[in-house]
């Protein structure tokens, strides 16, 4: 169950699910929501996707800049206004809209159209009760539990379920899947070491399961750790949790 | 005095064959104890319970502090205020002098680090004397402690046992019971030689007045009560309405803290006894501040037992030191700005992913990254965290964020970017401190945006 809780009323057939693509996933990682939308076809969710949409503001916020922040949000809550679903491939993300808007902005509209943001594992479980999507993904993965995916939405259990009932797939438990990647956004580059200090361990863990994929929920860890992985030549590859689940 | 992050030192991974340093591997001890010590009690239901208690006492801690000064005056003890940690160390030199004290044996205490107490005395001509054994032994080395709870945790028992042979003349030995005995027989004399008798405080029960000390080693009571004058330095947070409330908070502390289900001792002072002399010092010293902002008030709840740096995946590889002052860790990047300055303490909040780990195991449930992330806004907000270059960037980066057009730009400037990423590196330092041990992610020929329009 997400921390934050679920909007009051159930999701009934035929209700419309605005996709959130975070900025970062639309320049660098377009394959993931392409994967979301193939994921609800063969589930039958309408889908709509307000192009007007362009970052949460999060990186604005985590730098400290509250202003800019503010601003973004306020433009991310008059675009999503009109929707009761939204659901967001990413649990970093998720959090700053359901969780961050309503410190930055305590009852504001974004704080209140934050609420009704869900990350795709938690909706798929949790709001659709779909464990299995009918995806077939004949490898061996492990998965990376984004922090606050884990801790601010509490989605982990959900995207554990997801890939397990994933047909084919040999899923393998990350040892320490609690402990932080060392992505942090900024502090990646502010604090390079310790950012790869923590990233090494991680790959030090992925690559200790002997699993072909490492799996996550949210790309911007899995740039950062895919990134070390690929830095040092590993063969373990990343991929999203919608990209897997859209397998076939 | 700026206080910059040390990011020099990073240990390695603790999960990592090669070198689990002594700091990780007692946090991990901590932890794993912690654990276990949870499974008896209704854990998540105490840490609700400490919260509302907390965010009570705060709310009311004017009449709760009045309370608690009435009912300590009655009891025969002295009540001094002070604003600033010189004010409380001045008054402190000022009962050490009308009582003609040579020398303060002091029981473990994180304000005094805040006072500078040590080296106030000592300047002084007053020789103070720590008596927990991990005080001691950081005192003896001329450092700050670098754990709120287990101050010598960054040094190994053979550190301890070269520290001893040199500087107390002893043989060698990294044997920790010889060691701890080294240092009793050590300070036995000093706590009957001394003229003031110095404690913390972990709560002050403002219905009787009462001073609760948690310690495990028994020289919190005995320096609070060998010598004929006991001073408590308090933090003016540390006050709680009644008795009841203390039993919610020693459960949560002795599990926080050391993993025990209860400390070895829980001292009650009840004002001064045969004929001595008790003073009672409260610390603002940034507190009111706190105070007076409705976000960070939630960080005056806390209790001081160290779980958030436990489990702070930045912590456990760089160690107490490096938050270059009194206290470390998520907690201490979230006070010592209001501490010391925002001016002087901006870096600290940026020290941390917010992968909320503290937050999970906070046994009051601050909500620390949050916490974090509006100091963050704060050193921003004063330029104590940002350059000109940097604000401009930001502005003009929100800008583009902030319509489809801007937006389509940012985009094609990535593309263009992305095409010289090669060059990427030596144009940019961020692009620099990415790429040491990372690939540059690519941007893709087509964006989402994109695609969705033309499918």
């Amino acid at each position: 169950m997400s921390r934050a809780g679920t909007a009051s009323d159930a999701y009934a057939p035929g209700d419309t699910v605005a996709l959130f693509i975070p900025c970062f996933i639309d320049v660098l990682f377009p394959s993931v929501g392409k994967a979301v939308v193939s994921i609800f076809e063969r589930l039958g969710v309408n889908l709509d996707y307000p192009a007007e949409q362009t970052c949460c503001g999060q990186p604005a916020l985590n730098g400290g800049h509250r202003k800019e922040a503010l601003e973004l949000a306020a433009r991310f809550g008059d675009i999503f206004e009109e929707y009761k679903w939204i659901v967001v491939p990413s649990g970093s993300c998720g959090a700053m809209t359901k969780r961050f808007y309503s410190t930055l902005d305590p009852g504001g509209k974004a704080a209140a159209v934050g609420t009704r943001v869900f990350d795709l594992a938690t909706f798929l479980v949790d709001v659709l009760g779909t464990v299995d999507v009918g995806a077939r993904f004949p490898h061996s993965v492990t998965m990376l539990d984004g922090c606050h995916g884990r801790r601010e939405l509490g989605c982990t259990a959900a995207a554990r379920r997801l890939l397990q009932a994933v047909g084919d797939i040999d899923y393998r438990e990350l040892p320490a899947i609690e402990e932080c990647c060392g992505f942090g956004g900024l502090f990646s580059v502010k604090f390079e070491a310790l950012s790869t200090s923590m990233g090494s361990a991680k790959c030090a863990n992925a690559t200790a399961t002997g699993a072909e994929y490492l799996v996550s929920g949210d790309s911007s860890c899995l740039m950062h750790v895919g990134g070390m992985l690929e830095h040092r030549g590993s063969n373990l590859k990343t991929l999203h949790l919608a990209e897997v689940l859209a397998s076939r | 005095m700026t206080i910059h992050f040390d990011r020099r030192q990073v240990h390695d991974d603790l999960h990592s064959p090669s070198a689990p340093p002594i700091l990780d591997s007692s946090m991990r001890r901590a932890v794993e104890h912690k654990h276990a010590a949870q499974t008896l009690i209704a854990w998540d239901e105490l840490r609700e319970r400490a919260h509302e208690i907390k965010a009570y006492s705060i709310e009311h801690l004017d009449e709760l502090l009045v309370r608690f000064e009435r009912e300590f005056i009655a009891r025969g003890g002295r009540v001094l205020w002070t604003q600033t940690a010189d004010e409380a160390a001045s008054r402190f030199l000022d009962i050490c002098r009308a009582h003609g004290a040579r020398s303060v044996v002091k029981g473990k205490s994180m304000v005094s680090e805040e006072l500078e107490l040590n080296a106030r005395l000592t300047a002084a001509g007053i020789d103070p004397v720590e008596t927990d054994l991990g005080e001691y032994i950081v005192q003896l080395a001329g450092e700050r402690p670098s754990h709120i709870i287990a101050p010598a945790i960054h040094m190994s028992r053979q550190d301890v046992g070269s520290l001893f042979e040199r500087k107390l003349k002893v043989d060698y030995t990294d044997d920790p019971e010889a060691l701890s005995e080294i240092a009793r027989l050590r300070l036995r004399q000093r706590y009957l030689d001394a003229g003031v008798g110095m404690t913390g405080a972990n709560f002050g029960i403002a219905e009787t007045g009462t001073v609760v000390v948690v310690e495990n080693e028994g020289n919190g009571g005995l320096s609070a009560q060998a010598p004929p004058v006991q001073i408590v330095v308090m933090g003016i947070e540390k006050v709680i309405p009644t008795l009841d409330d203390l039993i919610v908070f020693l459960q949560l502390l002795a599990r926080s803290g050391t993993g025990q289900k209860m400390s070895t001792y829980v001292h009650h002072f009840l004002g001064p006894v045969d004929g001595r002399a008790m003073y009672c010092i409260f610390v603002d010293a940034g507190r009111t501040d706190l105070l007076a902002d409705p976000v960070a008030r939630e960080s005056l709840y806390c209790i001081r037992c160290g779980a958030c740096l436990n489990v702070c995946p930045i912590y456990r590889r760089v160690g107490g030191g490096a938050y270059g002052w009194v206290y470390p860790g998520p907690i201490g990047s979230v006070i010592t700005p209001s501490m010391v300055g925002v001016e002087d303490a901006g870096e600290l909040p940026f020290a941390s992913t917010l992968c909320g780990a503290c937050a999970a195991e906070c046994p009051v449930k601050i909500d620390l990254p949050h916490l974090l992330v509006h100091e963050r806004s704060r050193s921003v907000d004063e330029g104590a965290a940002s350059s000109p270059l940097e604000n401009a960037a930001v502005s003009s980066w929100a800008r583009a964020m902030s319509s489809s057009r801007g937006y389509s730009f940012a985009v094609l400037a990535a593309r263009v970017g992305g095409a010289v990423s090669s060059m990427l590196p030596w144009i940019s330092p961020a692009a620099r401190a990415w790429s040491k041990e990372r690939s540059m992610p690519k941007v893709a020929s087509m964006t989402f945006k994109d695609w969705w329009r033309e499918r």
